[in-house]
Parts: structure tokens; C-alpha cells; sequence
């Protein structure tokens, strides 16, 4: 009997969207009295940090600060319509219909700033810090609130934008099977380490370690809490989780919390990653997506290195001390 | 049974409320009181996110009879906030990102608070014992042990930056 350590990897090319009858995200953007932004959505925020990104296209879009922006998120009933938080789509999808959105919006709030410098719209300029200003002449600024204002009392015209962003629905071609499913593809590769107990048959993960390609980063704080959250969830799917361990039969089915396994902070491996950024050709301001893909590299490399250290070749998850104890059982002569 | 009065301190503050027997902490906290910080997940002690101090310890509140708490100090995230800012391990769990949905996190910051009141220096080992209780499904727990660490720091008055 021995603890026996391995390596494994694999890699994923992961797709941003889905070939639906056609996949659109709508968006509306205006302006409050106050000179704050609202963007106005249906899709939701699950915590991967939707409002925080498209706060941030937003507001980089038209040319404010991140704090003027207020993002409504998630009422089907009164958003434009969204086919919904899947498909690692949000960012992508809803951030494109945002920026067309802000730009309609910028536009209108440029119109009726020139209106009121008496100067052409060309001459006008937003400082990113609330200001809008005719270009070259500092004297000649306003805050963002002021016009917004201005825009409502004084000249009666609202501060609006639509966006629609629709990946058109690809059918397949029937000669050669070719289509295109999908918007744009993020890329990771993972090597995970483990140590089997050959007598006991369980598996502790050492480490995880990968690299992701996935556009440009709108926020590295939430691709980071996205990558260390989908490690950890990888490896319990490879090793823990399951809701019908003795499938099909419906001995051991967990029936709540408590009996549901999952591992916990003593079993953290260390989780290590770097991050390319490639920006998309589609994407707003060249973003992939990045969400569901990090849970998928880290199974296969750790049953890979569960392979590695102890030759048994496992193909049904979650990899139990059991099967491992089966697999060592049936390679001895 | 009839109702009953039974007298708390809460954030402070002394509390009456009217229960039927065998109301939990956690429904009088949240259904009674307002304080919806208190998380409503599993209702069998088996998610740890309606963690709240009885007296200084972290308990269960959905596994808690109010009667059992009665002339009891209770803290919930509500009253270790204070009136303006944070709470050091609350702005440790914003530096370290340590949320996502945030639904683990008003018992994941009372758990915290606990344990560094014992163990002002505790350990990884030390932080996975205390946490093994409470579930998070979004973050992989690192952030949360670095969130722990680093309010640690910041509570001793050094080491403020960071973990990661």
C-alpha cells in the first residue's frame, strides 16, 4: 500500500453563445434628471458579476464615470427582451446591445449639448469624469447632470438609446456539415496533481494549475473569481458530487445539504492561473466568454493524473475510492 | 400552546417579541424583526448561511428555538455593521473578493468574526475547521480563507494589504 502521486492535463476551446433560432440580447440606455445612466436589461446577474461588467462598458462607452451608471437587471416584464444567462453569452451578447445602446445615448446627450454651446456635435467632448466640454476650449464645460437636466426642462428631448445585439441562427450545411454556431471560442488548458492512497483509494488533489485565453478582460478581478470558483467546482465534480451515486439504482441518493458531497476548505488545492488576453474580433471591446468553461479542464486532468499515479483508467465520474479500489483490484495478476 | 414573550439583546439592544413555541432564531430574526441578513437556505442546519453569535458563539439560527436564546446576546450581520463603513472582516471580504451571489455571506462573515475573536491568528487548518460548516458554491472557499487571513491582519493592526 502507497500514496501514489500523478499529473494530468487537459485542454478546452469553449464557445461564447449558442446556435438558438437566433440569440439576441436587447438593451436601453437613458438618462435621469440627476445626469446618472440607466441601463435597462432582462438579463440576470447569478453573481458572475453581470451589472459590475456591463456598468463598466457602459460607462466607458458613454463616456462617464463607472459610479453614474445604475444597471437594472433581471424583470422579464419590463426589460427589453433577453434570451437569458447561459451559454457563458452574457458579456458578450448583452455588452454589444449596451454599447449600441450608449452610443444612441451619447449621441443624444451630445446633440443637446452642442445645441446649447451653440457648436457642432463634432466639437464636443465627454472627460470620462462627467463633464462634457466643446473640445480645445475648457471654458466651456458643463457637468453631465446639467445637461441631462437641461435636456429635460429646457429642451424637452429625452436622453435615450436602444441596442440589439443577434447572433443570427446557422444552419448546417448539408454537403460538408460546416457551421457556425457559436460567436467566438475562449481557450484553457489545465495540469492537475494528485496523491492516491492506494489503500484507502482517495484522491487528494495537490494543485490545479491553468492558463486561459479569453479576451479581453473587462474585469481580471471577477475572470480571476470566476477561474478559482470553477477549479474547485471541477474538482468535486471529478471526485465528489453526484445526486445518484449507484445510477441507475437509487441506493445512497443524498436527500439534502448534509448528505450532498462536496469538498470543503480543508481540501483546497492550491489553484494557480494565468490569463492570456486575445480580444475577440465580436466582442464588446474584444471580451470572450468565460463562466461555465472553468469547471471543465480540471475533471479531465485530474482523472488523467488519477490514470498517471495508479494506471486505472476511470470513465465515470465522480471518481469514488471505490471505483479506484476496483480499478487497483482488477490490475493486480 | 399560547404565545409567549421572550426578551433578547440584539445588536445591543434589548428585545421583546411575541412567539408561538418553538419559533426558530431565525424566522424571528428575519420574518419578525426585518433582519433579512440572516440567510434562509436549508432550514435543517446543513448550509450554515443563517450562522448569527449567540453570546458570542456561531450558531445555527434556523436549528434555534427563541426560547433557548431568551436573556441571550445575539449578533447578526446587521449589528456588527457599523453606521458608517465596515466591519474589518466585512472589507476584508470585499478586498478578497470573497463573494459571488453573496448568499453564503452575511453567516460566512459572522463565522469569521467568531473565530478570530478566539484565534486572532488562526491557521488555514484553523479557518477550515471553523468554516466546514458553511457552504459556498461560487468561490471555492480560497478567497473566503484569504478574506480570513487578511482580516486578521488588518484586526492586529498590520498586514492591512491584500493576501492576494
Amino acid at each position: 500500500m502507497a500514496k501514489l502521486r500523478g499529473t494530468g492535463m487537459a485542454a478546452v476551446n469553449y464557445p461564447t453563445g449558442m446556435n438558438l433560432g437566433g440569440d439576441p440580447s436587447q438593451a436601453l440606455v437613458h438618462a435621469t434628471t440627476s445626469g446618472s445612466f440607466v441601463v435597462t436589461l432582462s438579463a440576470t446577474d447569478l453573481g458572475q458579476g453581470l451589472r459590475t461588467v456591463i456598468g463598466q462598458i457602459a460607462a466607458e462607452t458613454l463616456g462617464v464615470a463607472y459610479d453614474q451608471v445604475v444597471v437594472d437587471t433581471a424583470d422579464t416584464d419590463t426589460g427589453p427582451h433577453d434570451m437569458g444567462t447561459f451559454a457563458s453569452r452574457a458579456t458578450h451578447r448583452v455588452g454589444n446591445a449596451v454599447i449600441a445602446a450608449a452610443v444612441e445615448a451619447r449621441k443624444a446627450l451630445l446633440d443637446v449639448a452642442a445645441e446649447e454651446f451653440e457648436a457642432s456635435v463634432d466639437e464636443i467632448e465627454l472627460d470620462g469624469h462627467g463633464n462634457l466640454m466643446v473640445r480645445g476650449v475648457p471654458a466651456r464645460s458643463m457637468p453631465v447632470a446639467e445637461v441631462a437636466s437641461m435636456a429635460q426642462f429646457k429642451y424637452g428631448r429625452t436622453i435615450a438609446g436602444r441596442g440589439s445585439f443577434m447572433k443570427p441562427r446557422s444552419e448546417v450545411d448539408p454537403e460538408t456539415g460546416a457551421m457556425d454556431p457559436d460567436s467566438t471560442e475562449a481557450h484553457a488548458c489545465t495540469v492537475a496533481e494528485v496523491e492516491v492512497d492506494t489503500e484507502t483509494g482517495e484522491v487528494t488533489v495537490l494543485s490545479i494549475r491553468s492558463a486561459y485565453e479569453v479576451g479581453r478582460q473587462v474585469n481580471p478581478a471577477l475572470v480571476q473569481g470566476q477561474i478559482t470558483g470553477g477549479a474547485w467546482m471541477g474538482m468535486s465534480h471529478a471526485l465528489y458530487e453526484t445526486t445518484a451515486p449507484y445510477y441507475p439504482a437509487p441506493d445512497h441518493s443524498p436527500r439534502d445539504f448534509s448528505e450532498y458531497l462536496m469538498p470543503g476548505p480543508l481540501e483546497l488545492p492550491e489553484i494557480d492561473c494565468v490569463v492570456l488576453e486575445m480580444p475577440s474580433s465580436n466582442g464588446p471591446y474584444g471580451v470572450k466568454g468565460i463562466g461555465e468553461m472553468t469547471a471543465n479542464s480540471p475533471i479531465p486532468a485530474i482523472v488523467n493524473a488519477i490514470y498517471h499515479a495508479t494506471g486505472v483508467r476511470i470513465d465515470s465520474l465522480p471518481v469514488t475510492p471505490e471505483k479506484i479500489l476496483r480499478g487497483l483490484d482488477a490490475r493486480r495478476p | 400552546m399560547a404565545s409567549t414573550i421572550v426578551t433578547f439583546e440584539l445588536g445591543g439592544r434589548e428585545v421583546e417579541v411575541l412567539v408561538r413555541p418553538m419559533t426558530t432564531l431565525q424566522s424571528v430574526l428575519r420574518n419578525q424583526l426585518g433582519q433579512t441578513a440572516t440567510k434562509d437556505g436549508c432550514r435543517q442546519g446543513g448550509c450554515g448561511s443563517c450562522t448569527v453569535l449567540v453570546d458570542g458563539e456561531p450558531m445555527a439560527s434556523c436549528l434555534l428555538p427563541i426560547e433557548d436564546v431568551a436573556g441571550r446576546r445575539v449578533t447578526t450581520l446587521e449589528s456588527l455593521t457599523p453606521a458608517e463603513g465596515l466591519h474589518p472582516v466585512q472589507q476584508a471580504f470585499v478586498d478578497e473578493y470573497a463573494f459571488q451571489c453573496g448568499y453564503c455571506t452575511p453567516g460566512m462573515v459572522m463565522l469569521s468574526k467568531a473565530l478570530l475573536d478566539h484565534d486572532p491568528a488562526p491557521n488555514d487548518e484553523a479557518i477550515g475547521q471553523a468554516l466546514a460548516g458553511n457552504l459556498c458554491r461560487c468561490t471555492g472557499y480560497r478567497p473566503i480563507v484569504d478574506a480570513i487571513r487578511h482580516a486578521s491582519g488588518a484586526m492586529s493592526g498590520h498586514d492591512t494589504e491584500p493576501v492576494r
